[in-house]
């Protein structure tokens, strides 16, 4: 398999449907997407037009009924069910709307588990896991469960969940889910941060605010890519209202 | 906001001449409405003509300072006490030029709100990249000026998406010349509904 540059993420040509002849539903129909080291691409359209199910292929958790996804260079479709649960579990992170964590589970705990069942010894586990929450700004919660925390704190946990390890791959579902705009906004300096320092990210939302903390914005419909952006050059001329 | 009421607010921290001013309150809004010279000499000569400022002597490099008045403060004061009217802003020229290429023949309406939301989508990103960049706790300030814009372009996209939904399901009324006894039944204006649908 030819590796596309250096994308951690693309999609060829993909398609997704359910079911077959007229109650055949079409949720994405011929989608490409490369997202590069260092790139936040957010995803933004109606209910229905496909977000979700792009999230779902691009992290290997639902399989294209056309088309490739490539994660580092790896096309999923060549993964035996193995190859792709370990692939999944180390260089892909998840942050889901709904969050999962486990409440018998402390925060460092729940951090750690994908690490453990990947292998790692559970004192190594541990340092990685402390390191992420520290990295999420909850140095010295590690201890505590998910209902001695705040709807935020547990949601920057989720984070340090899907950032522990080396993943490469963030993809998150309207990670601020219910939280106040502050801690919501926290949650996308969070994301902002682990790609600028080198991981692709996917971020879900319906919301502009959030879509615009992305360096590219693509817009869904009908599952099919209607329209991208990229920043504007020039920051005076927005500043000073000379367009529009 | 006015610039009269932007310098007296700037003259109350305390004394200042032409050109600090203008650097205070480019400063103090972020460069978000830079203010040529002209305009703070011709602002600060009103306000002495209506009592808010007074000149005080030049200085010896012959810069003149101006401070504010009772009067300055008292309609300072009541500045920041009155909220700003609707009624004040300008209109908003973006939803007066959908509503005119709803009615215009031969307008894509659809292509006008998505080129619309594209650009206003990328200024929300460098907006919120210029956010990300002043994160010092003395930026609050510009942050929420930058805020401000940043709210007030969501908006603009959710009305855009609203727009959008509303267009699946518009059925434009047959526009008609608007000479009344026309008979001609041949200006029957439905292209921007059927752009819509495509």
């Amino acid at each position: 398999m030819t590796v596309g540059g250096a994308a951690v993420l693309e999609l060829r040509e993909v398609h997704r449907t359910h079911g077959a002849g007229v109650a055949a539903v079409h949720a994405l129909r011929g989608v490409s997407l490369t997202v590069q080291p260092g790139e936040l691409v957010a995803v933004m359209g109606p209910s229905g037009s496909g977000k979700s199910t792009l999230l779902a292929l691009a992290g290997g958790l639902d399989r294209p009924t056309g088309g490739e996804v490539l994660v580092e260079g790896a096309a999923l479709g060549g993964l035996g069910r193995r190859e792709l649960a370990r692939l999944r579990r180390r260089r892909i992170g998840y942050v889901f709307q709904d969050l999962n964590l486990l409440g018998s589970l402390t925060a460092a705990e729940n951090v750690a588990l994908p690490l453990e069942l990947d292998g790692t010894g559970v004192r190594q586990a541990r340092r990685l896991a402390l390191a992420a929450l520290a990295e999420v700004e909850l140095t010295g919660l590690g201890d505590r469960f998910p209902d001695q925390l705040s709807g935020g704190q547990q949601q920057r946990v989720a984070i340090a969940r899907a950032l522990v390890g080396e993943r490469r791959l963030v993809l998150a579902d309207e990670p601020t889910g219910a939280l106040d705009s502050q801690a919501g906004e926290a949650v996308l300096h969070l994301l902002r941060r682990r790609v600028d320092a080198g991981a692709a990210g996917v971020l879900v939302t319906h919301e502009a605010r959030h879509a615009g903390w992305a360096d590219r914005v693509i817009f869904l419909r009908d599952g099919v890519l209607v329209d991208s952006t990229a920043p504007l050059a020039g920051v005076e001329q927005l500043l000073t209202g000379s367009e529009r | 906001m006015s610039i009269r009421h932007g310098l007296l607010a700037l003259l109350e921290r305390g004394q200042m001449y032409g050109y600090q001013l203008r650097a205070a309150f480019e400063e103090s809004t972020g460069a978000t409405w830079p203010l040529n010279i002209g305009q703070v000499y011709t602002t600060l000569s009103r306000l002495e003509r209506d009592g808010l400022v007074r000149p005080l002597p030049e200085s010896e490099a012959g810069q003149r300072p101006y401070e504010i008045t009772d009067a300055g403060r008292a309609d300072l004061a009541l500045w920041f006490a009155t909220p700003i009217s609707r009624t004040d802003r300008p209109r908003d020229e973006l939803a007066i030029k959908l509503a005119l290429a709803l009615t215009t023949p031969g307008v894509d309406v659809r292509a006008v709100v998505q080129t619309q939301r594209s650009a206003t989508m990328r200024a929300l990103q460098e907006l919120t990249r210029l956010k990300y960049a002043s994160d010092k706790p003395e930026d609050l300030p510009w942050r929420l000026v930058l805020d401000a814009m940043v709210f007030q372009a969501e908006a603009e996209i959710r009305w855009l998406d609203h727009c959008e939904t509303s267009l699946v399901r518009y059925r434009p009324a047959p526009l008609r010349p608007p000479a009344p006894d026309s008979g001609d039944a041949g200006v029957v204006v439905d292209r921007p509904g059927r752009e819509a649908h495509r």
